[in-house]
């Protein structure tokens, strides 16, 4: 018989703590995020970046970084901005969302960077 | 202008074609139009089978009645405006039939299906007959609630963009203490998923009353949330033997602060769910809708209710996820026709399509769409031909495909959420999924051991990439 493994999640783990979309993932590299804001940039969407303190990742607002980069085409651009978020916010979480206006909804959302507790389980 | 004053009443059986046979009618954009496959008695002729099909769902019955006089008819009929064989069939013939608007009364699906599905179906001069299509006007659309809440807002209240949703049926689905349920309904959120599911025949018996089970599973949703720092969810079945009972567990699960219920809009009724999907809509509860009892009425293909009808009616009734078909596996042959009704289910407008099974345009205006539910023997080797056919706006579960993982319910949720992100990211990559999902999971699966172990666990069940090739991935 194959040994069980128990499953590496706790409650008192901040590391156990995911963020949706792309969380159950490897950190994405930043040839990855690239990948995903060229996506964003291809279906319409407005990039936009968000941090927050890690205590409260859970609300549904989190700090917005600037405004919506409407109209902004250029991958470089947005990652830069990320950058830019991410050192001026060390030990908070940055996410990049999508916002598609047609839908009046996000296409996407994702975590871009882990502040405070570090990455995700193993 | 009629000159209904001027005729004189005359006892006696006519034939309907005389009065409800009018090939051409120009159709109004207020018309509820429907298309029935009908399939006639020997010796009946296409046009009276049809004319008698749009009498007998409308304002006809068998003889002429004085009282028909004291009406103006012609405004309030159903008529048959066409005919149309039906491709590789001559035993039956497809009759399209408008209805005025004023037939109907606003709001009510329970109505529109009373006459359209009411005695007609048991009218002998038709050995069989089966509603294929129905357009609901836009003015009827605008009368109905709809979904409670709809895609968008369901994104919203759970915070979970640009992917589809992951759900799983806890087993067995009969026998388990409420507690023991919990423990399982806990193990699947932590590991990943965001929902699970009470089965359709889980009510309240016996061995889980229905307050004890809510409550344990509430206990399990919000420790689960409070691990993984994600919204969560259990689909509280509040299917109930009468309307009161329903409405008392609907404000259980509120009170207990759980973000979705559950209702069986087949067996549970028309009228049932309606009510219940305004209760929702007033109290900022997700719905899941089920459809026990839908392949009685819409598996025959000369007889019944096509099933692009029921989702029609469950998204101006209302209820935010339906369950759709998987299409993978062994409802493969229907991949075009659930295309047509999952679009149905899902967008602002849609297009006549025959190749999918759809007769009519229909216009749902800013009506909320539905979650596409796919549910029943898939794993995660189905995963890549699940999201490129469903595309992002759909609750994808996996009862035996979490459950059944050699560690147990919190490795194989790992597993299935594993297996989405990394198909998802390969989606947004460019990548065809089709062609290259072995490649993505095996590559995904190197730094997940559940995927890994979830992955040869399934690997004897045969992979059915190639059977999708020729699907565009879905938006």
């Amino acid at each position: 018989m194959r040994e069980v493994r128990d499953y590496p999640s706790r409650i008192g783990d901040a590391a156990s703590r995911r963020f949706e979309t792309f969380s159950y993932l490897p950190p994405l590299s930043p040839e990855a995020v690239r990948q995903q804001v060229d996506y964003i940039i291809a279906r319409g969407w407005t990039p936009a970046i968000e941090y927050t303190e890690p205590e409260h990742a859970d609300e549904t607002y989190w700090h917005m970084w600037k405004l919506p980069l409407f109209g902004e085409t250029s991958v470089n651009r947005v990652l830069a901005e990320v950058e830019a978020c991410r050192k001026g916010n060390p030990n908070h979480h940055v996410r990049l969302v999508g916002y598609d206006k047609f839908r009046q909804t996000q296409g996407t959302a994702m975590l871009v960077h882990r502040g405070a507790a570090g990455n995700a389980a193993r | 202008m009629s000159n209904a004053a001027a005729r004189t009443y005359s006892a006696g059986v006519k034939e309907y074609r005389n009065t409800y046979w009018e090939p051409h009618y120009r159709v109004k954009d207020s018309d509820l139009l429907a298309c029935f496959k009908i399939t006639p008695q020997p010796g009946v002729a296409r046009e009276e089978a049809a004319a008698a099909v749009a009498a007998e769902s409308s304002t006809g019955t068998w003889t002429t009645v004085w009282t028909d006089l004291l009406t103006d008819l012609d405004y309030y009929k159903g008529r048959a405006y066409r005919i149309e064989d039906v491709p590789g069939d001559d035993s039956c013939f497809y009759a399209f039939v408008a209805y005025p608007i004023d037939l109907f009364e606003e709001g009510s699906v329970v109505n529109v299906f009373t006459s359209l599905v009411g005695n007609v179906f048991g009218f002998k001069a038709i050995r069989a007959l089966r509603l294929e299509d129905v357009r609901f006007p836009f003015a009827y659309v605008k009368t109905c609630g709809g979904p409670p809440n709809g895609i968008q807002v369901e994104r919203d209240i759970l915070n979970k963009y640009g992917r589809p949703l992951l759900g799983c049926t806890i087993k067995p689905k009969l026998g388990l203490s409420a507690k023991n349920y919990g423990r399982a309904v806990y193990e699947c959120l932590r590991g990943g998923l965001d929902f699970t599911k009470d089965d359709e025949n889980v009510n309240s018996q016996p061995f889980m009353r229905w307050r004890d089970r809510f409550a344990f599973v509430a206990e399990a949703v919000k420790k689960a949330e409070a691990e993984t720092g994600e919204r969560k969810g259990h689909y509280l079945n509040v299917t109930a033997p009468t309307p009161e009972e329903m409405y008392r567990r609907a404000e259980f699960a509120k009170s207990l602060g759980m973000p979705i219920i559950m209702h069986d809009y087949l067996t549970g009724g028309f009228c049932a769910n309606t009510g219940l999907a305004n209760w929702c809509r007033e109290n900022r509860m997700l719905l899941h809708i089920h459809r026990a009892m839908h392949a009685v009425i819409d598996r025959d293909r000369h007889h019944g209710i096509h099933f692009r009808v029921l989702a029609k009616a469950l998204r101006l009734s209302g209820g935010d996820h339906l369950h759709t078909g998987t299409v993978v596996g062994k409802l493969e042959g229907d991949r075009q026709a659930t295309l047509g009704w999952i679009d149905l289910l899902r967008e602002k407008y849609v297009k006549e399509d025959r190749s999918r099974g759809i007769f009519f345009d229909q216009d749902w205006g800013s009506m909320p769409g539905v979650f596409a539910v796919a549910s029943g023997g898939i794993h995660v080797w189905h995963m890549p031909a699940l999201l490129a056919i469903f595309g992002d706006d759909a609750v994808f579960q996996f009862g035996g495909g979490t459950l059944g993982h050699p560690w147990g319910n919190a490795a194989g949720a790992s597993a299935n959420r594993v297996a989405l992100e990394a198909c998802v990211e390969a989606r947004n990559q460019g990548r065809n999924l089709d062609k290259e999902g072995k490649d993505v999971l095996t590559a995904a699966a190197k730094s997940s051991p559940e995927l890994r172990a979830a992955m040869e666990t399934w690997k004897e069940i045969r992979f059915e990439f190639e059977t999708v090739d020729k699907l565009d991935a879905a938006a």
